[in-house]
């Protein structure tokens, strides 16, 4: 058997490569630079100046891209409007990602603990933290978690779409046990998130060895040949897709793939939250819209139940948990189950709009979690003697921060009006969007299901804006919560306010873009 | 042609905007801000009306249509029919009368800019509601009219006022969103295009019964619980009994009317098959609503509520009105909201002054008022008997159309109506017995006569009504046409079967 070397067309490929090269030569600047005041700065500016530079490059390539796109590496990449708009869009996430992972408190405390090999509480960990030690590691981490985002939303072969899963999931479970605070919990939320993540894409690596067998090829137009023409082994090709889109559906976090949300959540460090809940769900929807209208075209009947009971189910535990959770950041978790919940919806039936209503939906979702995350950062606890503590994400905590704060509880209550989908809000033009797509195709039962759950999600969002505004501090509480003023942090909320108030006031542009992004991808599909 | 329609809707959303940003050595002034902005926006709505071409009441006058979100269809398109142009000119009318009655409310002046800036916000969603030409963009502006409101309510007034916000926004939102699904349903049924939603190119559409009458049924409850209709009405006694009397009177003077008007300008217009349909069913709802509301009121101690049920009744007549689908009753329909904007409006405000002078709503805490304030006693006894439509003042023209019109399409439905009417006699003459006859309560001898700020709230109001009253024709000669558009869409889509 002879080897061919594949024709690499680079160009196309620019976004990609600058991220990950990027990562490589942070990790290069780790070893160099000695102290950790300096290595902050300069990851930070490598870290931001690829990203938006991969931005940049995607966008350009967007403008001047001729017909349906560029076919690289033997059909393992396809790069094409649909990606380069999810890249843009994973670059954006991480560019505010990356902002909040160095914002650090007036004290000088940052998000992430002075060193994760020490166990907490040792001595050890006392020692780094006094000698100012810092985990700068975390910007290249980030890099290559990027860097992967964006290979997956242009894969289309099952291999490749298992290399990129694993070079975007390994860093993050490194990230969710970085915590500063509250150790245990970012050691077990991490833990909880590698062991199912692991298995998740066990029964992804797993489904792609059934498409394999029964159709004889790993690409996914070579699958779709394979379900149209193949006689015999429906079942092996049947296990085989469910199996794959499970294993995307645990990186969406719907329901029932979504234990590790609500622990992963609150025990990673708030920047890593927010930069995971934005970003992976945006670079697994793009694979899961690929895979399902690229490949699994032919199976719509057949695969229209699961995403209809996963969409259901998503939507109804998700706001149900959400009610009764008391720990904001869990409370954002099961809303982030529902938000899976009504991805799906907009997908179920696999309408077109799907393709262009969905990338907007998951910018409106990302920058109002981002925003919102990025809030929370801001809200710390204070102890007795007047030093500041972690941040307050009990939900009584925040009453009365409306009179204390009027202008950063004012931009959470956009982020929770926008996550329930008020109009002028961007969130209402994508749940408007996705609701559209999914009635276009007759899935107007989900639909009303979807807005039956808003409504009730309404409840939760709405619970926490009153306990902001319309109720008093406890007595006794006044010097409990510090306000912190991180400006890095603060850049980011003002930025998603202006894209909350701007995609949802004239989203048109917008919605123009990714419709444009959206038609194309069925071309080259054909 | 000069935008005055969104200038209507800009000016009050600005001045919000502008109240917020004043540094806090000017928030001394920013009553006068407020009323001066909303005084313009009183001469603007003046304007309109006398712009208005009566002659052509039915069409869509002072059109704007602008590009909004090409891609989903939707267009800033303004433009309003007579019935439009009533409702625009009662939220002129209503805020700044709204904003000096509650001159002395707050002390504190950064809370007082709050207030003031979301009273100027909501004008602003009104006024856009009852202009707007797209359906989308109807919708957007009744949604995101809830959050002014919400804090509104949340934020200033009495006891439960947290629990009130919360049961109103929810009740709202919850229709709210169903609706949504009727305008995304919609959407597929028209044209589609850059201006899918504009409500010109959503009438007389081709569309199956069933889908017809389902995205009906969803406009339609959104509608009945902002109207509100029995049974999904509970909303109203709660917000009324701890929002303050302004907010209220804003709140059940015009903005409940969207329900109403939305009734008669999109679920009728847009559907008039399904509206023919549901008719007997929503005509039974709105006579219990007539009956149920009137009797709650007889038995409310709290004025606030009892004024709150005594709209629930009053909103069952309309509704009645609208879809007895005859061109009197509708004529009437349409020009009772008018009216019963002034009257409610009025009558929150004077109960909103004994309030302040009593400390209390319940009615038991008072008495013998007629010989200590007595112009104040008369005031309300005019303004009370408005809402008992007496001949002479203004509702009572409205509501003797409405059951006229509606009589001989709907006799019992009538009939037991007009019991409600012989009920409102009842609790309006027994809560001024109460208030201001028989002997004062002990320490309650000396009280404050009508001040002249409370005057210029009311009177204006009270002279409007009687006016009207006799001279019914200026409104009504805006209402004829478009009431008789919509009568003739329904009677040719039942000539159609």
């Amino acid at each position: 058997m002879s080897f061919t070397t594949p024709e690499i067309a680079w160009a196309p490929l620019a976004p990609v490569i600058i991220v990950l090269g990027a990562a490589a030569v942070a990790i290069l600047l780790e070893s160099f630079l000695r102290s950790p005041e300096t290595r902050r700065k300069v990851q930070l500016g490598v870290s931001l100046v690829a990203l938006i530079a991969a931005a940049g490059t995607a966008i350009a390539q967007w403008a001047a891209l001729e017909g349906a796109g560029t076919v690289v590496l033997d059909g393992m990449l396809t790069v094409d409007r649909q990606s380069l708009a999810w890249q843009v869009l994973i670059a954006v996430f991480g560019t505010l990602g990356a902002l909040l992972f160095a914002a650090r408190t007036r004290a000088g405390e940052e998000a992430f603990t002075p060193l994760g090999s020490v166990a907490p509480g040792s001595t050890e960990e006392t020692l780094a933290r006094r000698k100012g030690l810092q985990v700068t590691e975390v910007f290249p981490l980030a890099l290559f978690a990027v860097g992967g985002m964006m290979l997956f939303t242009s894969v289309t072969d099952l291999i490749f779409l298992f290399v990129a899963l694993e070079v975007f999931s390994l860093p993050l479970y490194i990230l969710v046990a970085l915590a500063r605070r509250r150790r245990f919990l970012s050691h077990e939320g991490a833990l909880k998130y590698f062991l199912l993540g692991a298995f998740s894409s066990a029964i992804l690596l797993f489904g792609a060895a059934f498409l394999y067998g029964a159709t004889g090829s790993t690409s996914y137009a070579g699958i779709a040949a394979g379900v149209a023409s193949v006689t015999g082994v429906d079942a092996l090709v049947l296990a085989g897709a469910v199996m794959v889109v499970v294993g995307l559906l645990f990186k969406i976090g719907a329901v029932p793939f979504h234990s590790w949300t609500p622990d992963a959540y609150q025990g990673a460090p708030t920047p890593v939250t927010a930069f995971m809940a934005a970003a992976t769900k945006a670079a697994a929807t793009a694979a899961l819209l690929r895979v399902a209208y690229e490949a699994f075209h032919g199976l719509e009947w057949e695969l229209s139940w699961l995403f209809w009971a996963v969409a259901i189910a998503s939507m109804v535990l998700g706001t149900v948990v959400a009610l009764v959770q008391t720990e904001l950041k869990r409370m954002l978790a099961y809303s982030s189950v529902a938000h899976a919940g009504f991805i799906l919806v907009a997908f179920a039936g696999f309408p077109d709009g799907a393709l262009s209503a969905l990338p907007f939906y998951l910018a409106s979702y990302g920058v109002a979690t981002l925003g919102a995350f990025a809030v929370i950062t801001q809200v710390r606890e204070k102890a007795e003697d007047g030093t500041v503590l972690g941040e307050a994400t009990r939900l009584g905590q925040w009453a009365g921060l409306g009179k204390r704060s009027p202008w950063l509880a004012g931009a959470m209550a956009l982020f929770l009006l926008s996550f329930a989908g008020i109009p002028l809000t961007a969130g209402f033009v994508g749940k408007f969007v996705a609701f559209a797509a999914a009635i276009s195709e007759g899935g107007w039962p989900l639909v009303l299901i979807a807005v039956i759950a808003s409504a009730a999600a309404a409840f939760f969002y709405v619970r926490l804006i009153v306990l902001m505004f319309l109720t008093d501090v406890p007595d006794g509480q006044e010097d409990a919560i510090e306000i912190d003023h991180s400006p890095l942090a603060r850049v980011v909320v003002i930025v998603a306010v202006a894209a909350v108030l701007l995609l949802g006031i004239v989203p048109g542009p917008v919605l123009a873009a990714f419709e444009n992004a959206g038609v194309l991808l069925l071309g080259a599909a054909g | 042609m000069f935008p005055i329609l969104s200038v209507m809707v800009a000016l009050p959303a600005l001045g919000a905007v502008l109240l917020w940003a004043l540094p806090g050595g000017a928030r001394v002034r920013v009553r006068e801000i407020a009323l001066a902005i909303t005084g313009i926006e009183l001469v603007l709505a003046v304007v309109l009306f006398l712009q208005f071409d009566t002659g052509a009441a039915g069409t869509i006058q002072f059109s704007e249509v602008y590009s909004w979100i090409p891609q989903i269809g939707t267009s800033w398109a303004l433009g309003v029919n007579g019935i439009g142009l009533l409702m625009i000119v009662l939220s002129a009318l209503l805020t700044p009368l709204a904003i000096l009655a509650g001159w002395w409310e707050d002390k504190d002046p950064a809370r007082r800019t709050h207030y003031l800036a979301l009273i100027l916000l909501s004008e602003a969603f009104m006024i856009g509601i009852f202009a707007a030409r797209d359906v989308f963009l109807f919708y957007v502006l009744f949604e995101a009219m809830l959050i002014p409101l919400y804090f509104l309510i949340g934020s200033f007034g009495g006891g439960q006022r947290r629990y009130a916000a919360v049961k109103f926004l929810l009740y709202s939102l919850a229709g709210g969103l169903i609706m949504l699904v009727g305008v995304v349903a919609l959407y597929f049924q028209g044209p589609g295009g850059e201006q899918a939603f504009l409500t010109d190119n959503l009438t007389h559409l081709p569309m199956s019964t069933t889908a017809e009458r389902l995205i009906f049924l969803a406009f339609f409850l959104a509608f009945a619980i902002k109207a509100p209709m029995v049974p999904v009405h509970t909303w109203l006694p709660t917000v009324a009994e701890t929002a303050r009397p302004g907010t209220t009177a804003l709140l059940v003077a015009v903005l409940d009317k969207i329900g109403t008007f939305g009734m008669l300008t999109l679920c009728v217009a847009l559907f008039p098959e399904a509206a023919q349909w549901a008719a007997p069913v929503i005509i039974v709802f709105a006579v219990i609503s007539v009956i149920y509301g009137a009797l709650l009121a007889i038995g409310q101690k709290d004025m606030l509520r009892l004024v709150a049920f005594t709209s629930v009744s009053h909103f069952g007549i309309m509704v009645l009105g609208i879809f007895a689908f005859t061109q009197t009753s509708v004529e009437g329909a349409a020009f009772y909201m008018f009216n019963h904007g002034l009257s409610t409006g009025a009558l929150f405000f004077v109960v909103g002054f004994l309030i302040h002078r009593y400390g209390t709503a319940d009615v038991t805490a008072y008495g013998g008022l007629q010989r200590i304030v007595p112009v104040f006693a008369g005031t309300f006894l005019v303004i009370g008997l408005s809402a008992l439509a007496l001949p002479g003042l203004s509702p009572f023209v409205s509501e003797i159309m409405v059951l006229i019109g509606a009589f001989s399409v709907a006799k019992v439905a009538v009939i037991v109506s007009a019991v409600g009417v012989v009920l409102a006699a009842l609790y309006v003459l027994l809560t001024y017995q109460k208030v201001f006859t028989g002997p004062a309560p002990e320490g309650r001898k000396k009280v404050r006569e009508l001040t002249r700020r409370e005057r210029v709230v009311l009177w204006p109001l009270v002279a409007l009504m009687l006016v009207l009253g006799f001279l019914p024709g200026i409104a009504i000669d805006t209402l004829r046409e478009p009431s008789a558009d919509i009568v003739a869409t329904v009677s040719t889509e039942e000539a159609g079967q």
